[in-house]
């Protein structure tokens, strides 16, 4: 099975050129990167990428599929739907299931399930601690064995600095990563959105955003006492980010994800107390949106990872206090990064590609992908960065509709994914889309590197 | 009199135009004679509906809702819900659904949820009126509260106004905040530092301030609002003691004092006597706390006739009241 991804403009920062390229994916792997009219085998499949972006699959790093479990919210099978209409050919889905992934067992029951699905790539993220309690090591060897590729009590952080610091000790014997969700409980309190003028205001209890800084910075520290690889899922605060700054100018070995709300939305939009708002960590206000931005300009930020947590409607249909944390986002991030973070300049395409792709492989450690490279994996993701859509909750993939983006108009959209060479997602308009793109985009492109 | 107040629902004072505000306010003045007569009663909303659904334990605020909407000839039914829609089964959306189907025009709302007002009049048609959602507002409230002020300052603008106690969990004082704002007063607010948040100022765009001593915000103050200790809030994790706070929060006569000669004293109730405010102030001249209670049931009135009945059609208040006095 031969796939020529033919005319694209091919953006991989790990080739270092960017460049009209077709790409001959064979057996799964990238066999060559040709010049455009380069000989390429006659008898492969063409996928016409003309005026089309074609870049490295798209990871996500941190999204919650809820199987086993919580099947009526997500199956893994609905989530990976969902990922490769939103151009993520792998998903890394955190522990947070019921029962928790905190054994082998679970770990290879979530990629057979995958396997079943056969769309997006799955990884599983194992649990730190046993139950994501934060009393006992979880079996992170036998995990990794089995197919993970980090370590999370996402949604139930390790309260315990000693805990933690045992924890990142031992990840390291086994080259995993440790994720965390930066969460200081007893300042939290109960609260259901952002601490500040608007919660004031709502009168909803706070989240202060010291609470995810004192974590965070925490969890810088023992990055270097114990020199584990420490990385801070969805950090949506300034001194979030600039603990993460710090700690990179020291040279350790941390790394950070935004979530696309975080840039999109600020706390304002809680008015209204539509339960679609509600996320964990919460909406901030417009000066930390402006130190994400400036994080993802300035490269302290790593990933983009939607935290895509599927709620039911029945539970989100609950008083503001009482409805569960979080929004989906599969199927709208890489919109709202080509939208509100390319069109608006505060990054370019090829940077884009390292947030979404280069960086999350590396930063977990998958072998051959993030990179178009020779030989590398054949996943790919397409983009058109120009074309108008709206989004329509209705019509998503994923079994939930909790999103606070139901009727957006994006510039830029995912226009098919391709996954090991096999294409996973075409967008039902590709043919007009072809038609429009006719005309050549290639010095546009050009402009956005 | 133009009807200057065209909304569906009241679910706050912030998003009301002073206009709209004082609108409501001469209304309620018009309907305060309604009280005072022998036969308290005009035919206003006859066939119309009310419910009451109260969330959490009221007596002060659904009696006046009711005796507001029986003395306007409607027909009102008081609910009391389990507030933990949670593990009771039922969802508030549902309960609202279900009544919804009975067709009334007008539903109360008492929720300790924060926002319950406001998804409840996404989905219905009938009026929603917010009689006090968790700690966001109690718009009925800061309407009598002015009415009172009103009654006794002859306005609002220009006046100082302190406010006492949990400024952080109360809603009265957030609805009154806004209100006194928008018509042009300057407010203060005081309180035990866990329950005054630093930030508070940015509630409003201008006109509040927040000071540490109690003495400070009542220094020249014409109104002393004082709130009321919460202690089913659990409010007592925020400071040391009772004894404490009566001490050092709590209002005695020898504030007065520093207040303006002529200044007033007001209380949401019930109130904790000996805690936050002393009986010598609260049974004293200056206190209007009575006045209040009075003024609720002509404020409530107002408010049900704008939102259920002849307000939005166009029909007016002064020819209805007037025709019935005669």
């Amino acid at each position: 099975m031969r796939l020529l991804i033919k005319g694209g403009y091919l953006i991989d920062p790990t080739v270092g050129e960017n460049a009209g390229r077709d790409l001959l994916i064979e057996k799964g792997r990238v066999a060559a990167v040709l010049k455009p009219g380069e000989d390429a085998p006659e008898d492969a499949q063409v996928f016409d990428a003309t005026g089309l972006v074609v870049a490295p699959g798209f990871i996500d790093m941190h999204v919650h599929l809820r199987e086993p479990g919580q099947e009526y919210k997500e199956t893994i099978e609905t989530g990976a739907r969902a990922a490769v209409a939103g151009g993520w050919t792998s998903v890394c889905a955190m522990p947070n299931t019921d029962p928790v992934n905190d054994n082998p067992a679970v770990t290879r029951f979530i990629i057979e399930q995958a396997e079943r699905a056969h769309l997006a790539n799955v990884f599983p993220i194992g649990a730190i601690t046993k139950a994501s309690g934060g009393a006992e090591l979880a079996e992170m060897g036998e995990m990794k064995r089995a197919g993970i590729v980090a370590v999370s009590d996402d949604g139930r952080p390790v309260p315990s600095s000693g805990m933690m610091r045992r924890a990142m000790e031992y990840a390291r014997g086994f080259d995993l990563v440790v994720v965390d969700h930066c969460e200081e409980r007893s300042l939290v309190a109960g609260g259901v959105m952002h601490e500040g003028r608007m919660s004031l205001i709502l009168g909803l209890r706070g989240m202060p955003a010291a609470a995810e800084e004192i974590d965070a910075i925490r969890d810088c520290l023992l990055a270097e006492l114990t020199g584990a690889r420490v990385h801070l899922a969805h950090v949506s605060t300034r001194g979030a980010i600039e603990a993460v700054r710090r700690a990179k100018h020291k040279g350790l070995d941390v790394t950070c994800e935004v979530a696309p709300h975080h840039w999109a939305l600020t706390d304002e939009v809680v008015e209204g107390y539509d339960t679609n708002t509600k996320m964990n960590p919460p909406l901030r206000s417009r000066e930390h949106v402006y130190a994400v931005l400036e994080g993802l300009r300035d490269g302290t930020i790593d990933a983009i990872a939607t935290d895509h947590a599927p709620h039911h409607a029945d539970e989100k249909a609950l008083e503001y206090d009482h409805a569960p944390f979080g929004v989906t986002g599969l199927e709208t991030g890489v919109a709202l990064a080509l939208d509100r973070l390319v069109h608006e300049g505060v990054i370019g395409l090829e940077r884009l590609v390292e947030l979404c792709s280069v960086n999350p492989a590396r930063i977990f450690r998958l072998a051959d992908r993030g990179t178009l490279k020779q030989g590398a994996i054949g996943d790919v993701t397409i983009l058109d960065p120009d074309l108008s859509w709206t989004f329509d909750a209705a019509k998503s993939k994923s079994r939930s509709r909790n999103t606070p983006f139901d009727g957006w108009q994006f510039r830029g959209a995912v226009v098919a994914t391709i996954v090991a060479g096999r294409i996973v997602y075409e967008h039902p308009e590709l043919k007009q889309i072809r038609e429009r793109n006719e005309a050549n985009k290639r010095e546009e492109i050009e402009a956005k590197r | 009199m133009s009807t200057n107040f065209n909304r569906k629902d009241l679910l706050g004072i912030r998003e009301l135009s002073p206009a709209e505000i004082t609108h409501i306010l001469d209304t309620a003045e018009s309907f305060r004679d309604v009280s005072r007569r022998e036969i308290k009663k005009v035919p206003t909303l006859r066939g119309r509906t009310v419910i009451n659904l109260f969330f959490e334990a009221s007596t002060r605020t659904r009696t006046s809702f009711e005796i507001a909407a029986k003395r306007l000839s409607a027909d009102a039914i008081n609910i009391s819900a389990s507030s933990s829609s949670v593990t009771k089964g039922e969802t508030l959306l549902d309960t609202a659904r279900n009544l919804e189907a009975m067709a009334p025009d007008c539903i109360v709302i008492r929720h300790n949820c924060a926002g319950a007002p406001h998804q409840l009049a996404r989905i219905c048609r009938a009026g929603i009126v917010n009689a006090g959602d968790g700690s966001h507002e109690h718009p009925t409230q800061a309407l009598l509260d002015a009415l009172t002020i009103r009654e006794h300052k002859g306005g609002i603008e220009g006046l100082k106004v302190a406010i006492i106690g949990d400024i952080l969990h109360s809603r009265v004082a957030r609805s009154n905040i806004h209100l006194l704002t928008a018509l042009g007063a300057s407010v203060s607010v005081a309180g035990p530092g866990t329950l005054v948040p630093k930030d508070f100022t940015e509630l409003v765009e201008k006109g509040l301030r927040v000071e540490r001593r109690i003495e400070d915000a009542i220094e020249g103050a014409d109104v002393v609002m004082i709130l009321r200790i919460q202690r089913e809030r659990q409010t007592s994790a925020f400071f040391p003691s009772m004894r404490e706070y009566a001490v050092h929060y709590g209002l005695h006569l020898e504030h007065l004092t520093l207040a303006s000669q002529d200044a007033i004293v007001m209380h949401p109730g019930p109130m904790n006597r000996g805690i936050e405010i002393s009986s010598e102030v609260a049974d004293g001249s200056r206190s209007l706390i009575l006045d209040q209670v009075s003024n609720g049931v002509a404020v409530r009135m107002a408010i049900l006739y704008l939102l259920a009945g002849g307000g939005r059609a166009g029909g007016d208040v002064d020819d209805t009241t007037k025709r019935i006095g005669e």
